[in-house]
């Protein structure tokens, strides 16, 4: 194995290697022909290799299907297949020339709502599936709305089973108005709406015969093509820390003290002036580390080592971030949360709170109200305030207050350090899933 | 090394090699934060060498806080015994050792009629584990491999008995991975759950990693058994009329060589991999493991009950 020291920072700008990576999420049910959506994508796309494909023949043809059922290669799980629907979240991998992708297929049912919100967490991306004839139904506006709330910044509409509509362009524009409408209402920043049917293949990964109406990408041309990268540089900077790494051995490196972590958003550069929270101390950066590369600056997604100009106390769990920008450390947090777990949430509870690198003590002081999420702009769910409890896949507005200050952003300004997890302190698991700050980002429309 | 300044890639964004990479890094970091005692599976395949480079440059200039665990199933591939001992000599790490042998031998373990020794690995490995409190493993677990595994978290908690419940699995939700275990738990963690084969391969090339020699064109003993090339050995083969022929293969997985299959392959170079598995129409699961063909659901059961 070669030494780290031996990587040289040309090897890493080989033109082969620009390729980016888009993490994306599908939404919808067996009904919508998700899974057939998917089952095409890595079939056309050539992601499907024989011996996969033989097996999905194998047991389709065992259980008197004709044809592949393209479901079986993403439900993974023997209840998935004993059932015929998708209930855990399945990571896929595929690839083209010009990007790779992480696809996140969740389910699409009410009762699977806490696994479509793991699935659009990560997601840069989702696509959300209606059937043409149906248009946009309860099921759709509810993806709709997860993936606002998520902050997914990029959502295509599939309408799908074009072929049971004649390929009707009046038909498209209709759902696709009726979508977009709505998809903008709730502050998705970018809707876009393709005609396909997956059964056959139109627009899918090949452009449509039948469409020619339509001018548009088909549905893999625009995931390789819409542009996900941000400019770093316009966002806060933030880093938390993880490890402090402290060779103390005998060669070079026995003063060598680094603050390890993943920068959450924004850029760090050689010499910025920054503050660490919660304690409120100043210094300046005196180095960065790529992974055993000294660098000049670090963006949003990279792990690196920051080497800080003074002496000063830092442990797992602080928040580094420019002193002009930093977020104003607090205990009193208002969020959007999902509850993702079996045993109720309840008003009252003491739990862990971990946000970023850091887990303290919090109360849950009040469950304001449960948002509807097939009219989450109108609101409350039942008219109900000041509810006792949560239970699983309900979303709701809730009050907390944590033992020790928190440097927490709003959600809508950084996915990463505006998220957190509430954790049952006795056995470990994992209870509710939470954004600070308002729930939408519709313009005086959101719930606070 | 840090006399050696690289201009950073802020704006742009990064490549899927760097996303990848600064994810597994992150993984790695926030185990050595939250846990006592984590310890690395290391088989001495690509996906754990992968695993260590990558632990390397996660702490550096710092060494690798964590030992390596080997489960050896008795049955190893002799390059990949001496690749793995000379590791662990140059960057002095630690090493564990959970012989399957030592099980049979005591009586602990049966050996099975088909000779294989891969699902004997579970309770060496459960006992190691127990025996020495680590309380995180890592595995080299990708998620593209097998359809079970697709449904994986990064962090998988374990009950006391290694037992895996794909129907009880914590969300995983943004970056947050939840490592809280009770006494007696643990957590497996798969730090390159998100990478594919070909990832590993196209990463391996550009850090220049070394590797077993099997893993590149070789001549070789093969006999076919259910469409692969076994290697002869104690554990059972060839039988019957399996013939013995000297053939150019090499390896796409590294596993208990009585039920890993070498492939037909003139990839002499890291390169010639890449192009080769790049066009490639089978699984490298599909291709070359036997135990892997047993049933639709074979992974799943092996996971659950406490396989890797």
């Amino acid at each position: 194995m070669s030494g780290t020291s031996e990587i040289s920072p040309d090897a890493l700008s080989s033109a082969d290697e620009r390729v980016g990576l888009l993490r994306l999420a599908t939404a919808g049910s067996v009904d919508d022909g998700k899974s057939t959506l998917v089952g095409r994508l890595l079939h056309d796309s050539k992601s499907v290799l024989t011996d996969q494909l033989e097996a999905v023949t194998r047991v389709s043809n065992e259980r008197g299907q004709e044809e592949a059922d393209l479901a079986l290669l993403t439900d993974g799980l023997r209840a998935e297949r004993e059932q015929g629907i998708t209930i855990d979240v399945a990571y896929r991998y595929f690839a083209t020339a010009r990007r790779r992708f992480i696809l996140a297929d969740t389910p699409g049912h009410v009762q699977y709502t806490r696994n479509m919100v793991t699935g659009a967490s990560t997601a840069e991306l989702a696509v959300v599936l209606v059937d043409a004839r149906n248009g946009v139904v309860e099921q759709t506006r509810r993806h709709a709305a997860v993936a606002a709330l998520l902050r997914v910044p990029h959502v295509v509409l599939a309408v799908n089973k074009m072929d049971l509509v004649d390929y009707s362009e009046e038909r498209f524009a209709e759902v696709a108005n009726t979508f977009t409408e709505y998809a903008k209402a709730l502050g998705v920043p970018d809707v876009r709406s393709i005609p396909v049917s997956a059964l056959r293949g139109d627009n899918v990964v090949d452009p449509s015969s039948h469409m020619d109406w339509f001018s548009g990408p088909t549905l893999l041309e625009y995931l390789e093509t819409v542009p996900v990268e941000t400019d770093p540089t316009l966002e806060p900077a933030r880093f938390p820390v993880q490890y402090v790494l402290r060779p103390q051995s005998d060669d070079e490196y026995r003063d060598y003290r680094g603050y390890a972590g993943q920068v959450a958003s924004g850029v760090f550069r050689e010499g910025d002036e920054v503050v660490v929270l919660p304690s409120g101390q100043r210094t300046s950066v005196a180095g960065i580390d790529r992974l055993g590369v000294a660098v000049r600056q670090a963006r949003q997604g990279e792990s690196i080592t920051l080497r800080l100009a003074d002496d000063v106390d830092i442990s797992r769990g602080d928040l580094i971030a420019p002193v002009d920008s930093a977020p104003r450390p607090t205990q009193d947090i208002e969020a959007t949360v999902c509850h993702v777990a079996d045993r109720p949430l309840r008003t009252g509870d003491r739990v862990l709170l971990k946000h970023t690198t850091r887990t303290v003590k919090a109360i849950v002081k009040d469950i304001a109200y449960r948002l509807d999420l097939n009219a989450p702009i109108d609101g409350v769910l039942g008219h109900e305030q000041h509810l006792s409890e949560l239970r699983a896949n309900d979303i709701a507005r809730v009050v907390l207050r944590t033992a020790q200050p928190l440097a927490l952003d709003d959600y809508a300004i950084g996915r990463r350090t505006g998220s957190f997890l509430l954790i049952d302190e006795a056995d470990g698991s994992t209870l509710t899933a939470g954004m600070a700050g308002a729930a939408f980002a519709a313009p005086g429309r959101c719930h606070s | 090394m840090t006399t050696t300044i690289d201009k950073g890639t802020a704006p742009g964004a990064l490549t899927h090699l760097d996303a990848l990479e600064a994810e597994s890094v992150h993984i790695f970091r926030e185990v050595a934060g939250e846990f006592e005692k984590p310890v690395i599976l290391f088989s001495g395949g690509k996906d754990s060498i992968v695993m260590l480079h990558l632990a390397r440059k996660a702490f550096w200039p710092a060494p690798v806080p964590f030992a390596l665990l080997h489960v050896d199933t008795g049955h190893n591939f002799p390059e990949v015994i001496e690749y793995r001992d000379r590791v662990v000599a140059e960057h002095n790490l630690r090493l564990h050792v959970a012989s399957v042998q030592d099980f049979i031998d005591n009586g602990r373990l049966r050996e099975r009629p088909d000779g294989t020794r891969n699902p004997l690995q579970t309770v060496p490995l459960l006992e190691a584990i127990e025996s020495n409190r680590f309380d995180a493993v890592f595995g080299g677990g990708r998620r593209d491999e097998e359809k079970a595994r697709a449904k994986e978290r990064v962090f998988s908690l374990r009950d006391e008995f290694g037992a895996w419940d794909p129907r009880r699995q914590r969300p995983e939700l943004w970056q947050l991975y939840n490592g809280r275990h009770r006494v007696g738990e643990h957590v497996r963690v798969f730090p390159i759950s998100n990478w594919t084969e070909l990832d590993v391969w196209q990463y391996i090339e550009r850090e220049a990693i070394a590797l077993p020699q099997i893993y590149f064109s070789h001549e070789r003993d093969v006999f076919e058994r259910d469409g692969m090339w076994l290697s002869p050995g104690e554990w059972g083969g060839p039988k019957g009329d399996e013939e013995v022929v000297r053939r150019v293969v090499r390896y796409r997985t590294v596993g208990d060589m009585s039920c890993t299959g070498a492939v037909d392959s003139p990839a002499t170079t890291v390169a010639d991999v890449i192009a080769e598995i790049a066009v490639s129409r089978l699984t490298e699961r599909g291709a070359t493991r036997a135990d892997d063909k047993m049933s639709e659901a074979a992974m799943e059961d092996r996971k659950r009950e406490g396989y890797f």
